[in-house]
């Protein structure tokens, strides 16, 4: 009785592709740049679950499980990166990080 | 069912948009957790309710309050108390709440229509899923959880604060 049709799925997953990918473009505070990167994340695993909904096979769900334990662990990590950064340099801005030195 | 997914990728959209152009950060995980709800409703009616459930817990649920937290420990100003009673003001939330509530209509049309069954929706079932996890995708499992413990001793490391070094003679070559 379920029958969106794929490429509309497909579609809708690409233009949050795309907004994620302007998202990362357009803004220089990391806090937002992390953010879309959950956006572009997201929609990766959405054009997963509609192949696995296409093919009737539980592949593509399984593939969004391991998509949402590495996103975990990579907003985790870059979480921590990004609190290091703001005591130690004051400030989010990509553009002002350009002098690290280590 | 079609109307329901153009509406939720309608609210998709919007709230993505709306979350990557907000200026302040909290407005912005608001809007990226309505986000987030959108997809998990479109995983539904994608015959996913499993990834749907999964969706609301680990993304919306833990990711984004991690985001809420750190965003949080970052605006410790003096004007945090006044901020605060800016987030309490209705034209904050009014939007987020919106299209929230858009989705639970849907939800509520959705599970009127089935007379309250979803395994009409169920394409792939959790079943399915977790036996073909657990037999052909057991190698791929391990290497999650050696990704999550890596990551989890990483986000220790990084994150702790570098506790100052004394030492006794090197202060003592100083004067």
């Amino acid at each position: 009785m379920n029958n969106v049709p794929i490429m509309a799925g497909l579609i809708l997953t690409g233009i949050l592709f795309m907004i994620g990918v302007t998202g990362l473009l357009i803004r220089r505070n990391l806090v937002f740049i992390l953010m879309s990167i959950e956006i572009m994340l997201n929609a990766a695993g959405m054009a997963f679950i509609v192949a696995a909904s296409k093919w009737m096979q539980p592949d593509g769900q399984v593939m969004f499980i391991f998509i949402l334990a590495m996103a975990a662990a990579e907003v985790a990590v870059g979480l921590a990166l990004i609190l290091q950064i703001f005591h130690k340099f004051k400030t989010l801005d990509a553009d002002k990080l350009n002098n690290m030195k280590g | 069912m079609d109307v329901l997914f153009y509406i939720s990728a309608g609210v998709a959209i919007g709230s993505s948009v709306m979350a990557i152009t907000r200026k302040n950060a909290v407005h912005a995980l608001l809007y990226l957790v309505v986000s987030l709800l959108s997809a998990a409703f479109i995983f539904y009616l994608f015959g996913a309710p499993f990834i749907a459930a999964l969706e609301v817990i680990i993304y919306a649920g833990a990711i984004m309050v991690l985001f809420i937290f750190v965003v949080m420990m970052l605006n410790l100003g003096k004007d945090s108390e006044r901020q605060e009673q800016d987030w309490m003001k209705p034209k904050i939330w009014i939007g987020p709440s919106f299209l929230v509530g858009i989705l639970f209509i849907e939800f509520i049309i959705m599970l009127s229509g089935t007379g309250g069954s979803y395994f009409q929706f169920v394409k792939v079932s959790p079943r399915e899923v977790g036996t073909s996890l657990f037999t052909s995708y057991v190698l791929g499992v391990e290497m999650t959880a050696m990704l999550l413990m890596s990551g989890i001793v990483g986000a220790y490391h990084i994150g702790r604060r570098k506790k100052k070094m004394r030492h006794r003679y090197l202060e003592g070559s100083d004067e």
